[in-house]
């Protein structure tokens, strides 16, 4: 009994591991020659992807004994050493770095959701009173702006220089999420709001009780693609808070510390050392665990992102 | 794009959004004879105007307040004196942007980066897309879809960074080519002659993947019998690849062409402006860039507000004609017909 059912399972196993459908009966099978070509540019392609992750996530936690056997990013553990991760911890540039990042993302995107939901809401209702011009006058903006040098200057005029809000207000509603959310509102079911309506609800219960929890993925995924949209804005920070390096967010710091740090010989490396308070610890790694930094939020999220990634993609087929 | 994307989500929803608004002109759409006056729709309706006032602060004072800022371009505008008081100098600052080298040269640079990077990176998504398609193995499927599509979520900074330390001077590779005896490998980070192809490869490592959901819904599209019968009638995969699945992705390729035609003039300004330096202006500077660096950079700040001023008409022109193209070949383009 055993023995015959064995090797039936053990093919479904193979099989289901992989996901495998059956092949159509009109499809020819592969000549082996085919088979190995694709295999191995699938390889490829995954390791063009992943190889530099690893070699930089390695690094990161590497020692300076092993970063040296290897003569710079690390491919083939040697020493293993969390010292970059404790050091940023225990304060400096990059921990701080990494706090600012991360509650200008969290309150960015809270505010941004606020205002995006309420305008989607707001225009939402075909019919109602101005939507029209109050849409086109949205829209023109996608289409046209003053570019950055009077953005610039309107921002200084406000007080905005060095100022955290003017990493957020200025970017704060995209107008393509608001016109996206909106025809998602405009396509609920008419006979929900009206029943709420004769019910006594307000417009403001109508949106949080009924509007809300029927778009429950859309709003997942613009909160998602504006959190990202924070979490990677770097011109901004460029633009209104170039000089004052105790205030950068994450991405300044690796772009001044990082990125510039190799081409201008070492003058980042030793002030994130000297920052810390360190001199001892191997600088390839340090930068490398910025780079891991910025790259872990994004890897929490993307399993979250990735569910809603076709619609994601294809938001843009839904426009107002 | 939803066309060929996603034909049921397209489907679906548009008669019903189309019965609601047939169903509601008799209450709402009263600016004529049969609907309520407008005191009364503005009464009604105040709290949904009400609700639109955030965002259209927001886009009043950092879209167009910068756009009524425009009028510096055609002042010598300085600090001290500030946009009101600042003297007038007409079309000064446009003649001699139209007759500056640097000018010309970053607007020739854009078109070139530009052509490049899209020759290169288009057909890129197309074929992942089609080898993809072509897998039994589902699992194998989602796999390389989900880690060729996470790099679309890096920062520019990132990615030049990863790029940085895989090819550029000390990184992996000349590290590599160091250690099997090539004695002064080149710093593909930093060679102006190759640039427009490593910003092409950084591009394509970058939005490859993500494009490529795109291109294999439109593949999804395809009904499996068109193949089926072209296999029984003796086509091989060649013959099927050409004379199904690539004239089913037409219509999304153009689309997509079309519309990033629009965006040719402002494509790619942190791409280049983090790597103007490494490589100098001469080929990274694009006409973004070139408005950035002129205007608050070195601080004359009226004549980066009239290459920026040049920009965007010639942008806004570039978008509304891709549009018209679009709509022309019957698709909806960034907004419809």
């Amino acid at each position: 009994m055993t023995t015959t059912l064995t090797r039936p399972r053990l093919k479904r196993t193979v099989r289901s591991a992989f996901g495998t459908a059956p092949r159509p009966a009109w499809q020819e099978r592969p000549k082996p020659a085919t088979q190995t070509a694709k295999g191995a540019g699938i390889m490829v392609i995954l390791a063009v992807v992943l190889v530099p992750l690893y070699a930089i996530a390695l690094t990161s936690v590497s020692t300076q004994a092993s970063i040296n056997i290897a003569g710079g990013l690390v491919l083939w553990p040697h020493g293993i050493t969390f010292t970059a991760y404790s050091l940023i911890i225990s304060g400096g540039v990059v921990g701080r770095a990494l706090l600012v990042s991360l509650i200008i993302t969290v309150v960015g995107t809270a505010f941004s959701m606020l205002i995006t939901i309420l305008a989607a809401y707001g225009l939402s209702r075909a019919g109602s009173f101005g939507h029209r011009p109050i849409l086109l006058t949205m829209m023109f903006t996608m289409f046209f702006n003053g570019g950055v040098i009077p953005l610039f200057l309107v921002v200084s005029a406000l007080g905005g220089y060095d100022q955290y809000w003017a990493l957020i207000l200025p970017s704060a509603v995209s107008v393509f999420n608001i016109l996206v959310m909106r025809s998602f509102f405009s396509n609920i079911a008419m006979e929900l709001i009206e029943s709420a309506r004769i019910d006594g609800a307000s417009e403001w219960m109508i949106l949080w009780r009924i509007v809300l929890p029927a778009s429950k993925a859309v709003t997942a995924v613009i909160a998602l693609f504006y959190a990202v949209g924070y979490w990677n804005s770097w011109f901004n920070i460029m633009l209104f808070m170039p000089a004052d390096s105790s205030k950068w967010p994450l991405q300044m710091v690796m772009y001044n510390y990082v990125t510039e740090g190799m081409s201008m010989a070492g003058s980042g490396i030793t002030n994130i050392g000297s920052n810390l308070g360190q001199q001892q610890i191997a600088p390839l790694s340090l930068q490398m665990a910025v780079v891991v930094l910025t790259v872990v939020p994004i890897l929490i999220a993307y399993p979250f992102v990735q569910k809603h990634f076709t619609k994601g993609v294809l938001l843009g087929a839904v426009k107002g | 794009m939803a066309t060929e994307a996603s034909p049921r989500s397209r489907v679906s929803p548009a008669p019903r959004e189309r019965a609601a608004r047939r169903a509601r002109p008799r209450r709402t759409e009263g600016s004529g004879r049969t609907g309520p006056s407008w005191r009364v729709r503005l009464r009604r309706d105040k709290t949904l105007i009400l609700m639109t006032l955030p965002a259209l602060v927001l886009l009043v004072v950092f879209g167009y307040a910068p756009m009524a800022g425009l009028v510096m371009a055609f002042q010598q505008y300085n600090v001290y004196n500030g946009m009101l008081y600042s003297p007038w100098v007409g079309l000064a600052n446009f003649s001699e942007l139209l007759s500056d080298p640097a000018f010309w040269h970053s607007f020739w640079n854009t078109l070139l980066l530009f052509s490049v990077q899209m020759l290169l990176f288009f057909p890129v998504p197309i074929a992942l897309a089609i080898l993809l398609d072509g897998l039994l193995s589902t699992r194998i499927k989602a796999l390389v879809q989900s880690v060729t599509a996470l790099p679309h979520f890096f920062s520019w900074v990132l990615v030049i960074t990863i790029f940085q330390k895989m090819i550029g001077g000390a990184g992996l590779l000349p590290q590599f080519l160091r250690q099997h005896g090539v004695a002064n490998p080149v710093d593909l980070m930093a060679n102006p002659s190759t640039f427009k192809f490593l910003v092409s490869a950084q591009l394509i490592w970058k939005e490859a993947g993500w494009n490529t959901i795109v291109f294999l819904a439109a593949l999804a599209a395809i009904s499996p019998s068109l193949y089926e019968a072209a296999a029984v009638d003796g086509a091989s995969w060649r013959q099927r690849t050409w004379h199904i699945t690539l004239p089913g992705l037409k219509g999304i390729t153009v689309l997509l062409l079309i519309l990033n035609l629009g965006y040719a003039l402002t494509f790619g300004f942190e791409q280049m402006l983090i790597q103007r330096g490494a490589v100098g202006p001469n080929s990274a500077e694009v006409l973004t860039t070139f408005s950035y660096i002129y205007g608050i950079v070195n601080g004359n700040y009226s004549y980066g507000a009239a290459a920026g001023l040049f920009l965007g008409l010639t942008s806004l022109i570039l978008i509304l004609a891709a549009n018209r193209v679009a709509h022309a070949f019957g698709e909806d383009g960034l907004y419809r017909r």
